[in-house]
């Protein structure tokens, strides 16, 4: 390659809210029920029937334009996209193109060449399609609609992206903002956050852009990185070549590691838009937009400035803490229910972190309560349980959820405090293993270790590790 | 004789936005049909339109909402009562992916 | 006794008396419809006696149980093939729709339901209710009751002719841009075209959305009063319904038209207009004046550009409206392709007729890439202006008067050959639909070859009791004209 490359990307993410219902029909939004079980005339375009805006919707695409610093538009309006595909039941796609909700936004991300903003060119309220399953038996298509018309917003941003990592960055900034707010999830991989990347490169130092092309089907960060890498070079390859890059839409193969053009001559890419005559605008005033400004949670940013304040811990702790919401929730509620801050950072960070990655969960996926981590680390402070049995304790509560309290009772694996006990087992101990003590007497300090070990053996784990060393030592003196 | 004079590709082009596929007499005959409709329609360039506000909608409604309720069941038969063609619950239709 | 030849409110207190049972009023229309279908054609579907009867029993318990008071409890009506009937055919007078059945009931049908109603047939219609003339049927044109050489207008033109030739009590219809005022005309019977949002469009099968609303077809104000009180109503279910402060239509049936201020618009009375037409509706409005109301002569303005406004905006949401239409999820499906976009093809190409086609491509075409400015932009424009006008025109009067049509019906096959010459046929009704009016049609008179006439009175925005007052006023100079088609059959039922 002769010549400096610099890559130019903008994205256009859409990410499912997080409704009970859809955006124009009361039918449920949840996940995996039969196929169009989820259905009514509405979603899947029957004659005759109407949309009806989902209030839940608005408050949802403004609160995340608010969140990224959009101006929020008073009076939006619906537009309908005509285009043809079975996943469309109406063949046309209601959403918003002359007037979408927000606009003229923008996020700060950290790279490793420091911080820069990405702009937010405009955030739009839309419908979901269908999900087309390809039936190999008979080589034909069938169509679910159960996720027709699940509300989406698309986030469209200004290209203002220039590799990979900012993408991502730009991604997790997102999702986090996001998933604070409680208007989606953002799971990539389950398709609740898609990003369709915009990628055109450029001589270095020149202030024109190049063509560009639209990838889709990306659904993890890496597909995401390897899909820029491999679009970025296909570029190169063509200009260096003395060719023109055609201004399409590309499919990403993450498996064959490469796009391929979506285009056919059917598909005109003339969507029609106009303005939707079965919805009414939405106008949203001074009163409603300070009530949803009202209900906006604490985000991450305001969190990890509190956190060190308030709780004194570790910038690391507070990062790992704060990178999911779900994480810091549970911090937070189990701090709340009477536990030193340090103590509830170090059983995330470490015993959690653990789990969730040989589980291969999100920390999203928690399951346990605060109020029974909070009982757990009140149990170790009581001195009812040693730290190896909390941490046991702490797996089987990770996974099931179990109340330690009673738990530990039941499985006797509270500490024996009987002193009396504890001394007949090490008289017993120190009879039995006369090697062992002769070790110890003639300087072997690591006998020390074996009768200790002897000694948890017999009390099956449960003595308290400062009275086992301490009247050991009064045996072998 | 018309003022607009509309192509075959412009009739092809709009053939493919609509899905329809019309013969070569259809396509004479909505060449003819299109023109003479936009020769009438061009008579809305003698009005003054500037400064004017595109209406779609007559009455000033706005704000019709639903409250984000579950109210629909499983109404599945009902829905695919009319399908031309049905399959494990699903309507079926000729493959999308070549 | 002939029942079908009784309005809905007589026939309906006929019933209430006891003096009459809902059974014999059923099993009169359903005779009717048997006697005369083969001369007027006016149903796709006549809905199976069994069916009727039953429903017809329904009705009677409720009456009898006392759960049921309403004026139309028991009357017999058709419904226009547009609207959505649970189970019953639904066909749009296309073939696209031939075997569509549908999963629910539109939310007019079900609150005329809701009063008692007995649905005895889906009426005859312009496919997708394009057309003047209901010759666009797939299944077969409706003849004029009146003489069935002509045509009996459009799109309602079925529910009209049912009415006029007496094969039920009232019908309901739909218009977008003079479908229920033209055929009432045309037909000799009387029709509302209430203000956009009054009545529910869920389940009415879009053609133009923000132009369509439901309307009541019947023999007199009375009916068309009591129709509307049954069908209107604030639902949810339809965003662009208005939740009105009153609903008691049937109040403004007062014969009193003292002080009402009435603008005749000269722009309607020009060139083009058929003679005859016009000398009955001027002594229409020489009627009103006589009973007191003011009446005089003003510009309207604007007149002519409300037609290809109309085509631009209803062809370009009808285009949208249609794509669902594509052999997928109900309905028609082309036996012969290959690849999914061949079969959106051929379904679309097979199922949809010539006027259909023609508007789908016009629309396309009006908002693809370049032209949406200039043209859809354009007729949003003209419709402001339209507005402003009529808004201008109801600070000086109540109400406006003029006709329906240019000319009484026309034979069978004149009009289909010239779409231009044929849409200038709306041009006293379509610019009502552009600004969401109300609009009512009265007959007026026979012309020299007896054929019906229709005068037009037109409100401002919610005034439907003004329009209905002034209507009913007028009726009360004239006697209710039978068309003589509705005499047959009647001796043997």
């Amino acid at each position: 390659m002769s010549k400096q490359y610099e890559t130019v990307i903008g994205l256009e993410v859409h990410v499912e809210l997080a409704t009970k219902t859809k955006i124009f029909c009361s039918c449920s939004t949840q996940f995996g029920g039969e196929p169009n079980t989820h259905t009514c005339p509405v979603c899947t375009g029957m004659p005759g029937s109407l949309p009806v805006l989902n209030k839940q919707v608005v408050e949802y695409a403004a609160a995340v334009g608010l969140a990224t610093n959009c101006t929020i538009t008073r009076n939006c309006k619906f537009d309908r996209k005509n285009y043809f595909y079975p996943d469309n039941p109406q063949n046309y796609q209601i959403s918003q193109l002359y007037l979408p909700i927000c606009r003229d936004g923008g996020v700060e991300i950290e790279t490793a060449a420091g911080k820069k903003t990405v702009r937010i060119h405009e955030i739009h309220m839309e419908e979901d399609a269908g999900k087309l399953i390809h039936d190999e038996w008979e080589d034909c298509t069938l169509v679910d609609f159960n996720r027709s018309g699940v509300p989406l917003i698309e986030i469209v941003s200004e290209p203002d992206m220039r590799s990979a990592e900012e993408v991502i960055a730009y991604l997790d900034k997102l999702r986090l903002i996001i998933q604070y707010l409680g208007a989606s999830d953002c799971k990539l991989q389950e398709g609740s956050m898609r990003a369709d990347v915009n990628l055109s490169v450029r001589e270095a130092g020149s202030e024109a852009f190049g063509t560009r092309t639209e990838m889709k089907n990306l659904n993890s960060f890496k597909a995401i990185a390897r899909a820029i890498e491999g679009e970025k070079n296909r570029q190169i390859d063509i200009l260096e070549g003395g060719g023109q890059v055609i201004q399409e839409t590309r499919r990403w193969d993450d498996n064959k590691e490469c796009s391929y053009a979506m285009r056919s001559k059917e598909d005109a890419q003339d969507y029609r838009y106009f303005p939707e005559p079965d919805l009414v605008p939405v106008i949203i005033d001074d009163e409603w937009l300070a009530e949803i400004k009202g209900r906006q949670p604490e985000l991450r940013d305001e969190k990890r400035l509190r956190y060190k304040e308030e709780y004194g811990i570790p910038e690391y702790d507070i990062d790992i803490l704060t990178s999911e919401k779900k994480l810091a929730d549970v911090f937070e509620e189990t701090i709340a229910a009477g536990c030193r801050p340090k103590e509830v950072s170090n059983w995330l960070m470490v015993e959690a972190m653990r789990l969730l990655k040989d589980e291969d969960m999100d920390a999203s996926d928690i399951r346990f309560s605060p109020a029974h981590l909070a009982a757990l680390i009140g149990l170790v402070d009581q001195g009812k349980i040693n730290r190896t049995v909390a941490k046991e304790v702490f797996e089987v509560m990770f996974r099931e959820d179990i109340d330690p309290v009673p738990y530990v009772e039941e499985k006797g694996l509270v500490m024996v405090q009987d002193e009396g006990a504890l001394r007949s087992a090490i008289e017993e101990i120190v009879k039995n293993n006369p090697q062992s003590v002769s070790d110890y007497k003639s300087g072997k300090k690591k006998a020390m270790g074996f009768l200790v070990g002897q000694t948890m053996k017999a009390m099956k784990g449960k003595a308290d590790p400062a009275m086992v060393n301490r009247i050991l030592l009064e045996f072998l003196a | 004789m018309a003022k607009n004079v509309i192509s075959d590709e412009t009739i092809e082009y709009v053939g493919i936005l609509a899905k329809l596929d019309l013969s070569g007499a259809e396509k004479e005959q909505a060449k003819e049909d299109m023109a003479n409709m936009l020769d009438y329609i061009d008579m809305l360039n003698e009005l003054d339109t500037a400064g004017v506000e595109p209406m779609s909608h007559v009455f000033p409604v706005h704000n019709v909402f639903r409250e984000d309720v579950v109210s629909n069941g499983d109404d599945r038969e009902n829905m695919l009562a009319n399908a031309p063609e049905r399959k494990d619950g699903c309507y079926k239709v000729p493959k999308t992916v070549e | 006794m002939n029942l079908m030849s009784l309005t809905a409110a007589e026939l309906g207190r006929k019933i209430k008396s006891g003096e009459i049972s809902v059974r014999e009023a059923a099993e009169s229309s359903l005779a009717a419809i048997r006697a005369r279908e083969g001369d007027v054609h006016s149903f796709v579907t006549v809905v199976d006696e069994e069916a009727v009867l039953a429903r017809a029993g329904e009705v009677q318990k409720q009456i009898s149980e006392g759960t049921l008071d309403s004026p139309l409890a028991g009357v017999p009506v058709a419904i226009k093939d547009n609207l959505c009937t649970r189970g019953l055919l639904t066909t749009c007078s296309s073939r696209i729709l031939g075997n569509f059945r549908p999963a629910y009931t539109a939310e007019a049908v079900l609150n005329l339901e809701k009063a008692g109603a007995v649905i005895v047939g889906k009426a005859n219609m312009d496919e997708f209710a394009m057309g003047s003339t209901t010759e666009t049927s797939y299944f077969g044109v409706t003849k004029n009751p009146w003489n069935t050489e002509c045509v009996p207008g459009g799109s309602s033109g079925g529910s009209c002719a049912a009415v006029a030739a007496e094969e039920c009590s009232c019908a309901l219809g739909s218009d977008t841009g003079g479908s229920i005022r033209q055929p009432s005309s045309f037909c000799g019977v009387t029709g509302l075209k209430p203000t956009y949002g009054t009545v529910s469009r869920y389940g009415l099968i879009a053609y133009g959305s923000s132009l369509d609303q439901i309307g009541p077809i019947a023999k007199d104000v009375t009916d068309c009063a009591l129709i509307l009180e049954a069908v209107a109503s604030h639902d949810k279910k339809d965003s662009t319904s208005v939740k009105r402060e009153d609903y008691r239509f049937s109040e403004a049936l007062k014969d009193d038209v003292r002080g009402m201020k009435i603008g005749i618009p000269r722009d309607y009375f020009g060139k083009g207009l058929d003679s005859e037409v016009k000398e009955a509706v001027l002594k229409a409005a020489k009627i009103l004046e006589e009973k007191g109301a003011l009446v005089e002569e003003f510009d309207l303005s604007l007149v002519e550009y409300a037609i290809p406004a109309y085509y631009v905006i209803a062809s370009a949401e009808a285009s949208s409206n249609l794509a669902r239409f594509d052999g997928v999820k109900y309905a028609y499906r082309s036996e012969d392709f290959a690849g999914l976009h061949q079969m959106y093809k051929r379904t679309r190409s097979e199922g949809f007729g010539a006027e259909v086609k023609r508007r789908i491509m016009l629309g396309s075409f009006v908002l693809s890439s370049g032209y949406y400015d200039a043209y859809y932009l354009k007729a949003l424009r003209t419709k402001a202006l339209i507005k402003q006008a009529f808004d201008k025109a109801f600070e000086a009067y109540d109400l406006i008067l003029g006709p329906v049509a240019p000319t009484t019906a026309p034979k069978l096959g004149e009009s289909l050959g010239d779409p231009i010459k044929m849409y200038l046929g709306d041009i006293y009704t379509i610019s009502v639909n552009l600004a969401g009016l109300p609009g009512i049609s009265v007959p007026c008179g026979l012309d020299k070859s007896g054929m019906p006439i229709g005068m037009q009175l037109i409100g401002d925005c919610f005034q439907e009791k003004k329009l209905l007052q002034a209507a009913y006023a007028y009726e009360q100079t004239r006697a209710y004209e039978h068309c003589p088609l509705a005499q047959k059959g009647v001796s043997e039922s």
